[in-house]
């Protein structure tokens, strides 16, 4: 019998990287001021070596501080997420599971509205005390949800699992909405920041992501043979030696942390989880040792190329960037849903 | 092998199974067979520890609840009747998970014992022509042939069935059936498995637990346990009457029989 291998191979990483790099570049590029390619490859490569921008102070000024802080953590939020989405509906044997569909990101909001109404902060670190509400919130709204959909319906059907998703959003909606009422001067920050926007991102920002996706999206990486047995069958996973509970707990702690840490970063930006896993599925088969890394990087294209969108659109007016995810999302979840029910 | 003490699960107030003992030797088949609601599944999901449940199950001396969820699917294996797969996996994929329990991690599942007993596996049910087909496209017969390749890819001691050809046309059930009793001919071997056919329990057990309301009515060879008497009491009509009845309209020579 033929050997081949099950995960992503070496040119598989580079045609990855390569576009992802590309649609990068792009990003950087193109905004309410045009940079040429080149002025902005030399403006990186002076950063990158430490040499003078002084022949390049305009775009410096814009690349720099503003437009390269802001695609890296589109970049990364959109890896972060994708990766989630991917990895929770293999656990979940249910392509329409996401931290949207199942009120992950509303919990998550929710914590996030809480800290920034109630000033709650951690000494020292500026994004600290609403990324820990909006983790917290996260894994107990996880837990809560999958908890109530269990006691429903064992076999986690789709129809529950949105059922419960979309009650459990508009429960913590709801809460937000009464928080946002009561927060006098601090409600033109929450509104902006619900809808989801990376304007304003800094470097220390994209260094969390880096820091949150390396490790805990490393640790859904590590689990990918496990996510294909759940994605099989849980009973079958179990039979073939996987210790369901204890994958089940870290795979869900570790999506909690990420979309706390994106929603703390970005807001909720909603729907690229259910978008990017499934066109991507279709290009690499639903085996999670590829699947996965290709969610890393489709998801960065997918949320970079929204965000330009975003940008430019109505430019130079912006739009908030969960609203492009959220309309594209919405119609690809419609035809997930048709097919599954015409399957 | 297998030794079973003192077995009861509660659903709430309700009690499936009710302080059963059995064991299992290898070389043996055991089937175990009632009506339903005798609590025959119940029995293999407490083995399987799907359920939890009061009592000892023993796998060669060792309870199982202390033993690790991969060092228990190296010694035992199981069988279910329904695979609903969420996704598009191919054969080859689903096959290759059996090797788990003996490479788990991301990296495992490349050792040369695992790939010879993959290709085993996957020769001996006949699925060579799948390997790349989507398991979504297999027909249910063909679907329960893939997971009992996982399960040999799998290489355990121990064969758990759970009506492993309820909804499969005869072909196939002949095929599964004769395909366990090749795997089970290997020394250190047996097999515990529910059905629902009385017939197939009679041609291919060694052994038989008959059941009724989560008691044992008899237990031991399957000649000694299905007789006319015991199957009769548990059934509540004459089953060997309603088994000729049924299967003498085939005999040679007959032209139509009457029910």
């Amino acid at each position: 019998m033929k050997k081949r291998t099950e995960g992503f191979g070496p040119v598989e990483y580079a045609l990855f990287t390569a576009v992802t790099l590309a649609v990068l570049l792009l990003c950087i590029c193109v905004g309410s001021v045009m940079l040429p390619l080149k002025e902005t490859v030399a403006v990186l490569w002076n950063a990158l070596t430490g040499a003078d921008n002084e022949a390049y102070a305009l775009a410096a000024n814009i690349l720099l501080p503003v437009r390269l802080p802001r695609v890296l953590c589109v970049a990364l939020v959109g890896a972060c997420l994708s990766l989630c989405g991917a990895a929770m509906q293999g656990l979940l044997k249910n392509p329409l599971a996401d931290g949207t569909t199942l009120g992950v990101s509303s919990g998550a909001s929710l914590g996030a509205v809480l800290a920034i109404a109630f000033g709650f902060s951690l000494p020292g670190f500026p994004l600290g005390g609403t990324m820990v509400l909006a983790i917290s919130f996260a894994f107990v709204s996880l837990l809560l949800i999958l908890s109530l959909a269990y006691r429903l319906d064992s076999s986690l059907s789709t129809n529950t699992i949105i059922l419960i998703g979309v009650i459990f959003s508009m429960f913590a909606s709801s809460i937000s909405s009464l928080v946002i009422t009561f927060a006098g001067d601090k409600v033109k920050t929450i509104t902006f920041w619900t809808m989801g926007s990376l304007q304003g991102s800094s470097y220390e920002n994209a260094l969390l992501l880096l820091g949150a996706l390396t490790l805990f999206g490393g640790i859904l990486l590590w689990h990918a043979r496990e996510l294909n047995a759940f994605a099989v069958g849980e009973d079958n996973a179990r039979s073939i030696g996987v210790d369901v509970r204890r994958v089940k707990l870290t795979v869900l702690i570790a999506i909690s942390v990420l979309i706390g840490v994106c929603v703390s970063v970005s807001g909720t930006i909603g729907f690229v989880g259910l978008v990017t896993p499934h066109m991507l599925r279709s290009i690499t088969g639903p085996n999670h040792r590829r699947l996965l890394p290709a969610a890393l990087f489709g998801g960065a294209c997918f949320l970079l190329l929204s965000d330009l969108l975003a940008r430019t659109l109505l430019g130079p007016r912006e739009l908030p960037l969960g609203v492009i995810t959220s309309f594209v999302g919405s119609l690809v979840f419609i035809y997930i849903f048709c097919k599954a029910r015409t399957r | 092998m297998l030794e079973v003490q003192n077995l009861t699960v509660r659903f709430g107030s309700l009690t499936i199974v009710d302080n059963i003992s059995f064991s299992l030797a290898p070389g043996q088949w055991l089937m175990v067979v009632g009506p339903n609601g005798a609590g025959k599944t119940t029995i293999i999901s407490a083995i399987s520890r799907a359920v939890p449940y009061t009592g000892q199950v023993l796998f060669e001396g060792r309870d199982i609840r202390h033993q690790k969820t991969r060092e228990l699917a190296q010694c035992m294996g199981v069988l279910s009747q329904n695979h609903y797969v969420g996704y598009g996996f191919t054969v080859e994929e689903v096959i290759r998970l059996g090797r788990y329990a003996h490479a788990p991690g991301l990296l495992g599942g490349k050792q040369h014992a695992g790939e010879a007993l993959v290709a085993q596996a996957i020769a001996k049910t006949g699925m060579e022509p799948y390997l790349k087909q989507s398991v979504l496209t297999l027909s249910g017969g063909e679907l329960q042939r893939t997971f009992l390749a996982q399960l040999f890819a799998q290489d355990p001691r121990l064969l758990i069935l759970d009506e492993p050809t309820n909804h499969l046309d005869l072909v196939y059930q002949k095929q599964v059936f004769q395909l366990v009793q090749e795997w089970l001919r290997q020394p250190g071997r047996a097999v515990i498995s529910v059905v629902h056919d009385l017939s197939l329990a009679r041609a291919y057990g060694t052994h038989a637990i008959l059941m009724q309301k989560g008691r044992i009515v008899s237990a031991g060879a399957t000649q000694e346990v299905m007789t006319p008497d015991n199957l009769n009491a548990v059934y509540a009509m004459d089953v060997f009457d309603w088994m000729q009845r049924l299967y003498g309209q085939w005999a040679p020579g007959e032209g139509e029989g009457t029910l």
